[in-house]
């Protein structure tokens, strides 16, 4: 896990974001205030180009997951700004441990996935079940996890991360909302795929594509 | 004197707020964390930050935190744990609506009131006392 491919990923990320950022609007609109895609696209965007102005030190992979999530935080706003920021100033200070990111093992690796998502978890006081960004990304650490202890290399449990939480974005699909802004809508939040477990998957999608070179 | 951090999604509403806590009670210390780094609408953690140094600088009596929304607490929460430890004690967050609730604990604060009375002040419900007692419950104009 060095630093440049979590540059790798962010960059990769905030493409795909711009390219999906109708796609999860849409999807916002039908249970929640319709900004997640333009939220998402601007707060990447400004991330994208603070990496392309040389603004973050590239070589130690921590420190620069902390300044993305506060870059994400202070540009994405609302929830999700500040949940995604979570996540990556956690996973940031987990990291801390390995300064250079080289010697860091999957079982090592995964409890900073871990640490992440609890962030998010502790955060928003949510948990899985509950048609939240959760859904995608608890499967994902899960199946990291299951991947690290049957031997897989990086790339391998980062595809079966990727893998889980898109299945975890497509099971919100019956999820009645019980946190954020589509719990408003009750009962006529079901039928609807979750847009923060969307964009989750799709950031942990891109992780796993820059893991496996194939970006 | 005790010090008010307003934050909201919108720049431009807490600009207005802020004016009208001016005329209010213009010797408290107001410091606002509006909108996102680029002025767009939501709420930046970084800002709020900002704006709780900013008046801890000056105010070592504590600060009342008001909010528009409940997702900014959650900007909220994040700006906090990069606080100082210290700072952090004499941070109070009110549950009061936003615009009754910054007037009322800023006429509370003016008149040197201590950080837990300001708070109590913030937090009078929405709605109480702003129309007269003898207004149709149901909301509907006066006979």
């Amino acid at each position: 896990m060095s630093g440049a491919l979590v540059a790798g990923w962010l960059r990769l990320a905030a493409s795909r974001i711009a390219a999906e950022r109708v796609h999860l609007t849409e999807l916002d609109a039908a249970i929640g205030d319709g900004d997640h895609g333009i939220n998402l696209h601007r707060g990447f965007g400004a991330l994208e180009a603070r990496l392309a102005a040389g603004d973050f030190a590239m070589d130690a992979p921590g420190p620069l997951l902390v300044l993305a999530g506060r870059t994400i935080t202070g540009t994405v706003g609302g929830a999700s700004g500040a949940l995604y920021g979570r996540a990556l100033q956690r996973a940031g200070a987990a990291l801390e441990a390995w300064p250079g990111g080289s010697g860091v093992t999957l079982a090592q690796l995964a409890t900073v996935l871990r640490a992440a998502v609890d962030g998010v978890a502790a955060l928003g006081r949510s948990r899985p079940g509950e048609k939240t960004m959760l859904d995608a990304l608890v499967p994902a650490v899960v199946a990291f996890e299951a991947a690290g202890a049957t031997g897989a290399d990086l790339a391998g449990a980062l595809q079966r991360a990727a893998d889980a939480a898109e299945a975890g974005a497509r099971d919100t699909l019956p999820l009645l909302a019980t946190k954020g802004r589509a719990s408003y809508l009750g009962e006529r939040s079901i039928g609807h795929l979750d847009p923060g477990a969307v964009s989750s998957a799709l950031l942990l999608r891109a992780l796993a594509d820059v893991a496996a070179g194939g970006a | 004197m005790v010090a008010l951090v307003l934050v909201g999604h919108s720049p431009e509403l807490l600009r207005g707020l802020r004016a009208m806590l001016a005329q209010a009670a213009p010797t408290v210390l107001v410091s606002v964390a509006g909108g996102t780094d680029g002025g767009t609408l939501g709420t930046s953690a970084p800002m709020i930050l900002a704006a709780m140094r900013r008046v801890f600088a000056e105010a070592p009596d504590g600060a009342v935190v008001l909010l528009d929304l409940g997702s900014a607490a959650l900007a909220l929460e994040m700006a906090l744990d990069d606080l100082a430890p210290a700072d952090r004690a004499r941070v109070r967050v009110s549950r009061g609506a936003l615009v009754e609730g910054a007037v009322r604990a800023a006429v509370e604060a003016a008149g040197g009131a201590p950080l837990t009375a300001v708070l109590a002040a913030s937090e009078v419900p929405p709605g109480q006392a702003k129309l007269p007692d003898d207004w149709p419950a149901d909301g509907s104009a006066p006979a």
